[in-house]
């Protein structure tokens, strides 16, 4: 049979506030353990609760950029289940009246563009990090508590069940991450689990409308994971399907490793978590005039950024996409051409050259070694014919290792092209006398010959030379012999 | 000289007119402490040495001709659900027998900065989980007029404590009339503020949106005062109110002369003791006499007050207890794994009443129950505090009795909960409603002393103070003193 994936993300993102959600401990990451801790985040007998406005303004801010209603009355509940890393053994958390609903965004999947609701953004507090003794908490015979995390600002984007492949779904991801970081609300780091993904999947027959048996999947810590845990779910329940069983409602976790996942529990084993209203929080009562003064104040966003570069610089959809998918990317981009850069070739470079290094050494676009001065001025050696295309790329990777200026290079290495006819028509004739079958076969109508004859030259001159003179020059030296 | 006996602003004009010190104040009444503790046991903590240094800092400041504060130098209890830095808050519980909070309450900043003196932590019932401090972890209290009876509770320990004249005033705290049963019960002043007009942070939680702390005292002057320094908002405690606190110690006035007063016929119905019933109606003749106007009123959701609080509170509670899991703070079980650890933790070391609410709570927010129960409690909820609002369309004051009988005997109802339950029948539905109330002595019955109830409507505390200072002015039941003894 054929069948349709249903797909529905929950995101969660740690905010990238100074405080924590209800108490004025750093949530600076990678501290020494056990010290971005008061009795409020460690849940001592006593203590109460103050919500951070600034996690309030953020979540306004998250709700606004996906097209959410921000709902007037919104208030806290708890969340109550036995966890070590819980303090208070319950979450405080949003239930019935979340901050922010009914929203969307669109990706585009292959020239594609799809419409994702968005179903609540929602804040809450983070818990805290068990550390286990052994390899695996099964192999551990003791555990101990970071608490650190305990209380860092987190929201919960929950999308409706609209992605339809693994490919949609990782689409869906980066946009929810672009737009986080173009809102400047959190890091998004997947691998500091400051972006965090659960996935819902379900399988049905194509053309029906119930949704089957969703199975959730968890541990999804990288946008590899994410796709790769899907495609993989999808094609374990299809197997089962077709081999006439039936799904069963269950969390599994995925194995980035081995490449599966596994069950963690089935429905009948879900915890209850006794949802109560928040007592020692007041209700959240926002002001309609605050939400259109944020929605006013918010920075340009993703797609109107892209489409920005489309008008602007003439850059082709995919290019547009590809540096506006991430904010820094698209700032680099937008510094570079302010230094007088010719725009698509930037865009060339950033996609080319710049992105292979970064991938590289696995850094992030805000720890490039080159400036977007520095690639400005690289491409305006290019430009101005000072170096060859070939000679930049050689120039690029010695800045990236040294962080010297590209002009210094290219003049403490003797770099600049030669473009002086007579210093060329000297190395061309030195060629052409060292190599008289290739010009014989040159004028016996053998075109190749000359690509020989370009290569030696070349060669010769230590890839200085430039290479539409040499090209022409040989030409012209061989029909005068 | 029994220094003991005086009330606080008695004893600050002997202070400051140097006729006695703070020290040998302090020490009059650790004296008295060493001569009936062991009949009374009010005190789970006694803290001698930091008393005496604070009686010592007080006496400083009066040598050096400085002004002092009306409490300052006035020894105190606080109920030892209050956090206290570097001393021993157990909240009646075995679970938390060793557990030294590392901040002070807000209200302990407050008295602090007043200089007051602290001579201990009071006991109570387990997590303010009871009305007679028999559900303590530790022992039960005595009260100083019968020590054969209970102080009522959960603050039994803080007035006891002031009754016995171990403490001149004690903090106590108010969750379905822990502050104004054990007042009446042992004699005393107890008032419950507004909720949100004292800060809750550093009170160990039970139930957060009935909380509330408040004083119990020996007359409705130091009830005043110690209003004046505990009541306000709070930065830190996001339920409180936000509204300027009076001058309370304005508001002692002998004057009722156009007071309304409403009688709500349904607590006046079954199960209060005649003699109780008595003392009240005399009560409200007298007023009447000064003046004040009376008339009956209704509220008829009176009788769905007490099956609400037993579902909204034990809700809470459960939420609120359940950090006492042995693994960051508080005494620890070892188990086999981590659920084990929790089950062997809280088993041996939570008492079997808030065992009970723990279950009870947890069961009215299970799914499938939790809108017949939780749901339908807080809809009650709502119906019981709209009595208050309509009553007070008409009314100022509404008076009942503070509990249906005198204190009765240890061990008498340990063993029936329902019937310890409907103690805080006339209590309960003002923690419900949020509104202040008061409880006073308004006479004896069989020697032991009769709680009248004032309530009022919210931030009124003031029209409590004036009506309780009246009839207080206009008799001598607050000038006597617990005997220490059996009552036959």
């Amino acid at each position: 049979m054929d069948y349709e994936i249903v797909i529905g993300l929950e995101v969660h993102t740690e905010l990238k506030t100074h405080s924590k959600i209800f108490c004025g401990c750093s949530t600076k990451f990678g501290s020494e353990q056990n010290t971005n801790v008061c009795p409020v985040c460690l849940g001592l007998p006593g203590v109460l609760p103050v919500i951070n406005q600034k996690v309030v303004e953020f979540a306004v801010r998250v709700g606004v950029a996906l097209n959410c209603d921000i709902l007037p009355f919104s208030k806290f509940d708890r969340k109550n289940y036995y966890y070590p890393d819980l303090p208070k053994n319950f979450q405080t958390s949003q239930y019935d009246l979340p901050i922010a609903v009914n929203g969307y965004l669109d990706i585009q999947v292959d020239g594609v563009v799809k419409r994702i609701g968005i179903t609540r953004v929602h804040m809450e507090e983070d818990a805290g990090k068990l550390v286990h003794s052994g390899a695996t908490i099964s192999s551990s015979d003791s555990a101990l508590v970071d608490y650190n995390r305990t209380g860092v600002p987190l929201l919960e984007i929950v999308s409706e069940p609209d992605m339809s492949s693994a490919e949609e779904a990782r689409a869906y991801l980066e946009k929810i991450k672009a737009i986080l970081e173009y809102l400047d609300v959190s890091d998004c780091k997947m691998e500091e689990g400051s972006l965090r993904c659960d996935a819902n999947i379900s399988l049905r027959p194509r053309g029906t409308k119930p949704l089957g048996t969703k199975a959730e999947i968890k541990n999804l810590n990288s946008f590899r994971s994410v796709q790769r845990g899907l495609e993989y779910e999808a094609v374990r329940q299809e197997e089962i399907l077709e081999e006439g069983g039936r799904i069963i409602q269950e969390t599994r976790t995925w194995d980035e490793n081995k490449g599966i996942s596994l069950s963690m529990r089935t429905k009948e084993q879900l915890n209850d978590y006794r949802f109560l209203p928040e007592p020692d929080l007041v209700p959240i009562i926002v002001d309609p005039a605050w939400v259109e003064e944020i929605r006013g104040g918010l920075p340009e966003m993703p797609d109107a950024r892209k489409q920005r570069l489309m008008d602007d610089y003439g850059l082709s959809a995919y290019d547009s996409a590809m540096i506006t998918v991430s904010k820094a990317m698209a700032d680099y981009f937008d510094q570079s051409v302010q230094c007088h850069a010719d725009a698509k070739t930037v865009a060339n470079w950033l996609m080319g050259e710049v992105s292979k290094h970064l991938n590289n050494e696995g850094i992030s676009i805000l720890a490039c070694p080159v400036s977007p001065k520095q690639l400005a001025d690289l491409i305006a050696l290019i430009t101005k014919g000072t170096i060859s295309n070939k000679i930049a790329k050689s120039v690029f990777e010695e800045m990236w290792s040294s962080r010297k200026d590209a002009e210094i290079i290219v003049k403490e290495k003797g770099l600049v092209q030669i473009s002086d006819s007579s210093e060329i028509i000297a190395i061309v004739d030195a060629v052409i006398a060292a190599n008289p079958q290739s010009v014989t076969d040159f004028n016996a109508g053998k075109e190749k010959a000359i690509g020989f004859l370009v290569g030696q030259t070349m060669k010769q001159s230590k890839g200085r030379a430039n290479p539409d003179m040499v090209n022409s020059l040989l030409r012209e030296r061989m029909q005068s012999k | 000289m029994e220094l003991f006996k005086y009330t606080a602003h008695q004893l600050h004009q002997k202070l400051v007119s140097k006729e006695v010190s703070a020290v040998e104040l302090t020490k009059n009444v650790f004296a008295r402490v060493d001569a009936v503790e062991k009949d009374v046991k009010s005190y789970i903590t006694q803290t001698r040495d930091s008393a005496l240094a604070q009686a010592e800092a007080v006496d400083a400041k009066i040598k050096q001709g400085q002004a002092i504060s009306i409490l300052a130098g006035i020894p105190g209890a606080l109920k030892d659900n209050i956090c206290t830095k570097g001393t021993k808050t157990t909240c009646g519980s075995q679970i938390l027998g060793e557990f030294i909070p590392p901040y002070n309450a807000t209200v302990v900043e407050k008295l602090i900065a007043e200089d007051i003196v602290m001579i201990g932590k009071a006991n109570m019932d387990e997590f303010a989980m009871g009305g007679s401090t028999e559900n303590s972890g530790f022992f039960t209290t005595h009260n100083p007029w019968d020590l054969t009876t209970v102080p009522g509770g959960s603050s039994g320990g803080s007035a006891a404590a002031v009754a016995a004249g171990q403490a001149i005033w004690a903090l106590g705290s108010d969750t379905g009339g822990s502050i104004r049963q054990p007042a009446a019960y042992c004699g005393l002043v107890g008032l419950k503020p507004t909720y949100g007009r004292v800060s809750r942070y550093g009170l160990v939680a039970y139930a957060s949106s009935l909380d509330q702390i408040g004083p119990i005292t020996r007359d409705v002057t130091d009830c005043a005062h110690v209003l004046n320094i505990i009541c306000g908002h709070d930065a830190k405690d996001s339920t409180s109110i936000n509204a300027i606190v009076p001058d309370y110690t304005k508001a002692l006035v002998n004057n009722v002369k156009g007071l309304k007063i409403g009688i709500p016929r349904e607590y006046f119905v079954s199960g209060i003791d005649p003699e109780v019933k008595r003392a009240i109606n005399k009560a409200i003749e007298q007023l009447v006499a000064l003046g004040a106007e009376c008339q009956e009123i209704s509220m008829p959701h009176t009788e769905y007050a007490l099956s609400a609080y037993y579902m909204i509170a034990p809700a809470e509670a459960s939420s609120n207890l359940a950090r006492y899991d042995g693994v960051s703070f508080g005494k620890r079980v070892e188990g086999t794994d981590i659920i084990d650890m929790y089950k062997k933790t809280r088993s041996a070391y939570l008492g079997a009443e808030v065992k009970r609410r723990i279950m009870l709570g947890t069961y009215a927010l299970s799914a499938g129950y939790h809108d017949a129960y939780y749901l339908k409690a807080l809809k009650v909820r709502t119906l019981v505090r709209q009595d208050f609002d309509k009553a007070f369309e008409n009314v100022d004051v509404i008076i009942t009795p503070t509990a249906p009988t005198t204190a009765f005997k240890i061990g008498e109802k340990a063993n029936d909960p329902l019937a310890m339950y409907l103690q805080d029948i006339c209590t309960i539905p003002v923690n419900l409603a949020g509104v202040p109330a008061v409880s006073i002595p308004c006479g004896f019955a069989g020697g032991l002393p009769i709680g009248l109830q004032m309530i009022a409507k919210p931030l009124d505390e003031e029209t409590l103070i004036r009506a309780a200072y009246t009839f207080e002015q206009n008799n001598d039941y607050h000038k006597g003193f617990a005997t220490l003894g059996e009552v036959k």
